[in-house]
């Protein structure tokens, strides 16, 4: 994948034309493909990798790092009580996943340029990873935990 | 560790159990009004929060009341939620805190609106409050603003967010404070606590990531006016646990002394919360009702507050990046 997106990434920023065409064909696929699985909101940078397969931009307060605190005692959701809170879904499906510790990665700020685009072309040419965090490298709340510390997602 | 500009991160390094509370800003102009609330809580806490825009209602905003009440002695902690202002305009916010003498910002996501006093407004959030943390650090650390760009000299912050024990999943909260502390959060203030059992066990999770050894823990109590508030709370604010035996205790004593029994119960959890290894201090939130803050500390023994000046720096906090 990584050797995908360098050489095709790499040469569709160099011929914008074909960048067009692919963006007309792959935008309107992943509208169709992830709109009715995962309620997809076309952010252009998505995390759902991440996210436990739950959408975030579905959350009413486009948390990219929830859940927030106002989750209801039944687990509802501060802002549409009768709905679920997606992140507490999201939560509960990523510990099922071999890639569970993802989760708590700090996701950057969204890039709004980005919305209605796709984000698999957008992986593909790398516009979505412009945030540099001034130059630190990612981090995940599993890096200020020591490592005899018990935890509960593991 | 050279010390801190931030007055409370001075005293939480020394290892004083602090007192904080919170100071709600008017919902009108009344500057006079604040300076009163500031001369009556100076004395009792060890800094001030002053809130922004709290449950989507309008009041007036947190910087200036902060240096408003800076200007009576007063150690200000600044709110910034992501539900008004995009990034641009918490940065601005950010540098005018810093310039207005600011040392302390607590950061939130922020109450949606759809419950507030203006539910037609659009909620912001282009930031969560895990980004928001971390893009304060950065303007702290690295003299960075979100884009890349430099700024010189840096701002000096001490770097607050919140903790919500009770909310679900409980067994993810741990782990969310984990995640804002690596984002670069050094204190926290917790939920209203009247679940001394559920926030006992969110403790020991902290002490077993050796999290309360790296962060602050302030925990988050306050006093139930009435019995009606009481119910109301537990039934309608998201996100708050009060168990069934506190609200039977309001409703069965008379109305005249349920604002006393109100500030008895909190001050027993004031009392069960200290003996929990790793609260470094409370957090007293006591929304238009200031003369309760001051009487809860006089009854918690924890009056009267010692004077602001430095302690010996803490070594064992983790380094800022």
């Amino acid at each position: 994948m990584h050797f995908l997106q360098i050489r095709l990434g790499g040469y569709l920023l160099r011929h914008p034309k074909l960048g067009q065409i692919f963006d007309k064909v792959l935008t309107p696929l992943e509208i169709v493909t992830k709109k009715p699985l995962f309620d997809c909101r076309m952010c252009g940078q998505c995390v759902l990798h991440s996210t436990g397969m739950v959408c975030p931009m579905t959350c009413p307060k486009n948390l990219r790092n929830g859940p927030c605190g106002g989750v209801r005692m039944d687990g509802g959701c501060e802002v549409y009580p009768e709905k679920d809170c997606i992140w507490v879904k999201g939560y509960t499906k990523s510990l099922i996943l071999p890639w569970s510790e993802e989760f708590h990665e700090i996701r950057k700020p969204v890039d709004w340029s980005l919305e209605g685009s796709s984000s698999w072309l957008n992986y593909l040419t790398g516009r979505d990873k412009t945030f540099n965090d001034c130059g630190q490298t990612p981090r995940s709340g599993l890096d200020v935990i020591s490592k005899n510390g018990e935890l509960s997602s593991d | 560790m050279t010390e801190h500009p931030s007055g409370l991160a001075r005293k939480l390094a020394s290892g004083l159990f602090v007192v904080a509370a919170e100071l709600s800003p008017p919902r009108g102009i009344d500057r006079e009004g604040i300076i009163q609330e500031a001369r009556l809580l100076r004395d009792y806490t060890d800094a001030l929060n002053v809130t922004d825009n709290q449950a989507a209602n309008v009041r007036m905003a947190s910087i200036p009341v902060c240096s408003i009440v800076a200007g009576e002695g007063v150690e200000p902690v600044a709110q910034m939620t992501c539900r008004d202002r995009n990034r641009l305009a918490i940065q601005a916010d950010l540098m005018g805190a810093a310039a207005l003498g600011i040392k302390n910002i607590l950061c939130l996501g922020g109450d949606h609106n759809i419950w507030g006093g203006h539910p037609q407004a659009k909620n912001v959030f282009d930031l969560d409050s895990t980004q928001l943390v971390r893009i304060v650090r950065n303007m702290v650390e690295e003299g960075c603003l979100d884009n890349g760009r430099i700024i010189t000299p840096k701002p000096e912050f001490f770097i607050g967010a919140v903790a919500n024990p009770f909310a679900p999943p409980l067994e993810y909260r741990p782990l969310r404070l984990a995640k804002k502390a690596a984002a670069g959060a050094r204190f926290f203030q917790t939920q209203l606590i009247f679940n001394v059992d559920i926030f006992g066990a969110y403790m020991a999770k902290l002490r077993d990531m050796n999290l309360t050894e790296k962060v602050y823990i302030l925990a988050g109590v306050g006093p139930l006016k009435t019995a009606r508030t009481a119910q109301f709370m537990a039934e309608k604010i998201p996100g708050i646990d009060i168990p069934e035996k506190i609200i039977e205790r309001m409703v069965k004593t008379p109305k005249a002394a349920q604002a006393q029994e109100g500030m008895e119960i909190c001050c027993e959890i004031i009392e069960q919360v200290r003996a929990i290894e790793g609260v470094a201090g409370i957090h007293i939130m006591a929304v238009s009702w200031p003369e309760a803050i001051a009487e809860i500390v006089r009854r918690a023994g924890l009056y009267p507050r010692p004077p602001a000046e430095a302690g010996p720096a803490d070594e064992n906090r983790i380094s800022p990046n």
